[in-house]
């Protein structure tokens, strides 16, 4: 983004040695309070630098605000474990490797196991679905689709990600779930010689419909991601490729992808965020069963975030805690996993500038 | 004489065969509906599948037959260009058929409680027998809990933004802004869980002689935390779109900073800001999770996010969706298509607004 007017960084309006006393180039927000000494002229009526002005109060209240967000970030993890610690020491299993929950009864018996295990299975399925899709999407509307096709559709993917994840999950529930079901049965019927297809039904409510269901959720951020990151490719790039003689594809395929890989890596980072964290349409699309079982086709599967939705309203004060102590191995999962994402993006600045 | 007028007769390359051939279009949509039709015959033929399989046998004959006959003719790179092509392109349209399923159902089952009862009454008494009941409760309570989370998240994250824009330098400004992007991706679930053992357990047992109260205020405080980033994010790339010389012209003229930011940096940007807050109303408006942890639901209409249950939209959506009732489904579906009105009003009116907004052109 060479060419992009962001911020007055590098306006070098006051950068060109105009009077030589100047420390910094005053598009870098200098102050007017934070001159040394007044300058030449008019430079008496300058305000006097007062320790306890508006000047001061506003800074003051701006870094408040913006280390509100460090101090959230902090405040979910303590009250969170706050609430856990009770929860978990009352627990008469291990809490990792036990595949129960149980946390209501007199001796609360409750284990995350099959709800990690339930949660990254559906989100890896989720992305295996999606990924090739979103960047399909992606190229096709940064290098392939004509302006006047690519600025409705990229409008019409925004929407696809502004659709309540409740209205998906019902959608799931009352209307994929009829052609997800005969499609298991038919998985089922010519491919039941594969571990995952196998069983004998019913199916219908099953990872597969929570995964496709959570793949519809994640694509528009994949996409929109991945978008921003190849139409940012340098022309002089895919230039230099079209006039080796290239062909389209073989331009995507030389200047475009590599230039976007650390992009699209963070975007399916994001995506694998977001899905871990999805409740709602899981809630509504999964079967709620406690094992694990890489059949995805019968009904069955659970995550965390759709466990908490679920079993919340019958929970007493170790049941919630138990509930919080679960979505705080979530809150972690995706912290990781979004740190590192992060982490990615800012090791291109033209990325991090533009990353939604 | 030019080179390519002489007459040699070793060189193969002459005017007529220098120009590589091209597949005609005529031959590509030949082989599009012969695939489709083999397709469609070995699926209903062998009885092993219906007519979504057959489209979906004939798109691979399609692409298997465009890479032999267009390799013959066009030679083997231009036939994978072609390939990916049709790859990417039909990407597009199993996106897009979802997408419009959704809106399909939505229009064609909401409609059925469309009506002045469903916007009017609550569900209070309203037992599985019913047939009518309504969401005016629920409606009361996304609008209250989403404009008290605006009111609370639009200034602290302006705010926020301004900092990282016009204050922030060196090693705490990089970190403010890393984790605003890592609070992003938080799950709405845990910022209601969050709320949950903060607010709901923690604080409001002092206001309420020591038992713990649902309300939806704590949903409001929920919301926040998911607004928050979203806000300072949309707010500071809209302030570093305002010109640096705009800053200038005010330092010259002798005003302080806070007042240039206050008087020159915000209006500028205003435009690009709201329409950054109406994207995140949008998509607070839709969560449930959080207020399904923290706001409790109610069936009855109640007006004070402060004190006791409060219904939601999404959460009602959830509920009925739930709930054994046979009326139940219809009512969900209205209220479904209730909030995909609101949020995708708020969403297309930003999206507009930002259009028409010259800054981020």
């Amino acid at each position: 983004m060479g060419d992009n007017p962001s911020g007055s960084d590098n306006a070098t309006a006051g950068d060109l040695g105009v009077t030589g006393r100047h420390a910094r180039g005053a598009g870098t927000g200098v102050a007017p309070g934070s001159y040394e000494e007044p300058p030449f002229g008019g430079g008496g009526a300058l305000p006097k630098k007062t320790r306890f002005g508006m000047e001061a109060g506003f800074r003051g209240l701006s870094v408040a605000a913006g280390a509100m967000v460090l101090v959230i970030i902090v405040a979910i993890a303590v009250f969170l474990i706050s609430k856990a610690v009770p929860a978990l020491s009352a627990n008469t299993e291990n809490f990792l490797t036990y595949k129960s929950w149980f946390p209501n009864e007199t001796e609360p018996k409750f284990g995350i196991a099959v709800l990690a295990f339930g949660t990254v299975l559906t989100s890896i399925i989720a992305l295996l679905v999606a990924v090739p899709i979103a960047l399909g999407i992606a190229l096709f509307l940064s290098h392939y689709a004509p302006k006047r096709l690519a600025t409705p559709l990229g409008f019409v993917i925004d929407l696809l990600a502004a659709v309540p994840s409740v209205v998906f999950g019902l959608w799931g529930r009352d209307v994929f779930m009829e052609p997800v079901r005969n499609f298991s049965a038919w998985l089922n019927e010519y491919f039941s010689w594969i571990p995952i297809f196998g069983g004998d039904g019913p199916f219908g409510r099953s990872v597969l419909l929570g995964s496709l269901v959570l793949a519809i959720m994640v694509l528009p951020i994949v996409t929109s991601l991945s978008r921003e990151v190849f139409m940012q490719t340098p022309g002089m790039n895919e230039e230099a490729a079209l006039a080796l003689g290239a062909t389209k594809w073989e331009m995507v395929r030389t200047a475009v992808l590599p230039y976007g890989k650390p992009g699209v890596i963070a975007a399916v980072m994001l995506g694998l965020g977001r899905a871990l964290g999805e409740t709602i349409a899981l809630a509504l699309t999964l079967g709620v069963v406690f094992n694990i079982s890489f059949n995805i086709i019968e009904n069955g599967g659970n995550s965390i975030a759709a466990n908490i939705a679920n079993s919340f309203g019958e929970a007493n004060e170790t049941g919630r805690g138990a509930l919080i102590a679960s979505g705080l191995v979530l809150f972690a999962i995706t912290l990781v996993v979004n740190m590192a994402a992060r982490a990615i993006i800012y090791r291109r600045r033209e990325f991090r500038d533009s990353a939604a | 004489m030019s080179l390519l007028e002489r007459e040699s007769s070793d060189v193969v390359m002459t005017p007529d065969n220098i120009r590589s051939q091209k597949l005609h279009p005529g031959l590509n949509v030949g082989i599009a509906v012969g695939a489709l039709v083999v397709g469609l015959a070995l699926a209903y033929g062998f009885g092993i599948g219906n007519y979504v399989l057959g489209v979906v046998l004939g798109v691979v004959f399609y692409l298997v037959g465009l890479q032999i006959v267009a390799g013959r003719i066009e030679g083997r790179r231009a036939a994978r260009d072609r390939m990916w092509k049709a790859l990417i392109y039909s990407a597009c349209v199993l996106a897009i058929l979802p997408l419009a399923s959704v809106v399909w159902t939505l229009v064609s089952k909401g409609v059925d409680r469309l009506d002045g009862d469903f916007f009017g009454s609550s569900m209070n008494n309203i037992g599985a027998r019913d047939p009518n009941g309504g969401a005016y409760h629920a409606i009361i309570g996304t609008l209250e809990q989403v404009g008290i989370a605006t009111l609370m998240a639009v200034p602290l994250g302006v705010l926020g933004a301004i900092y990282l824009v016009e204050y922030g330098r060196g090693k705490f400004a990089t970190t403010v802004r890393f984790f605003v992007d890592v609070m992003t991706g938080i799950p709405s679930i845990v910022a209601g869980l969050f709320v949950l053992s903060f607010w709901v357990l923690i604080v409001s047992p002092w206001f309420n002689n020591g038992t713990p109260r649902f309300s939806g205020f704590a949903a409001s405080l929920a919301l926040t935390v998911l607004m928050l980033p979203t806000i300072v994010r949309s707010t500071e790339e809209m302030l570093r779109l305002v010109p640096g010389p705009l800053r200038e012209g005010a330092y010259a003229l002798g005003v302080p900073q806070w007042k240039t930011i206050l008087k020159v940096v915000i209006p500028t940007a205003l435009p690009g800001i709201v329409t950054g807050v109406m994207l995140a109303v949008a998509r607070a408006a839709g969560e449930t999770a959080p207020v399904l942890l923290v706001a409790g639901g109610a069936a009855a209409i109640n007006f004070d996010p402060f004190a006791g249950g409060q219904q939601s939209l999404s959460l009602f959506v959830y509920q009925q969706a739930g709930d054994a009732s046979r009326y139940a489904p219809a009512r969900a579906w209205t209220a479904a298509l209730t909030l995909v009105a609101i949020v995708l009003i708020l969403t297309v009116a930003a999206k507009l607004l930002a259009r028409r907004n010259s800054l981020s052109k």
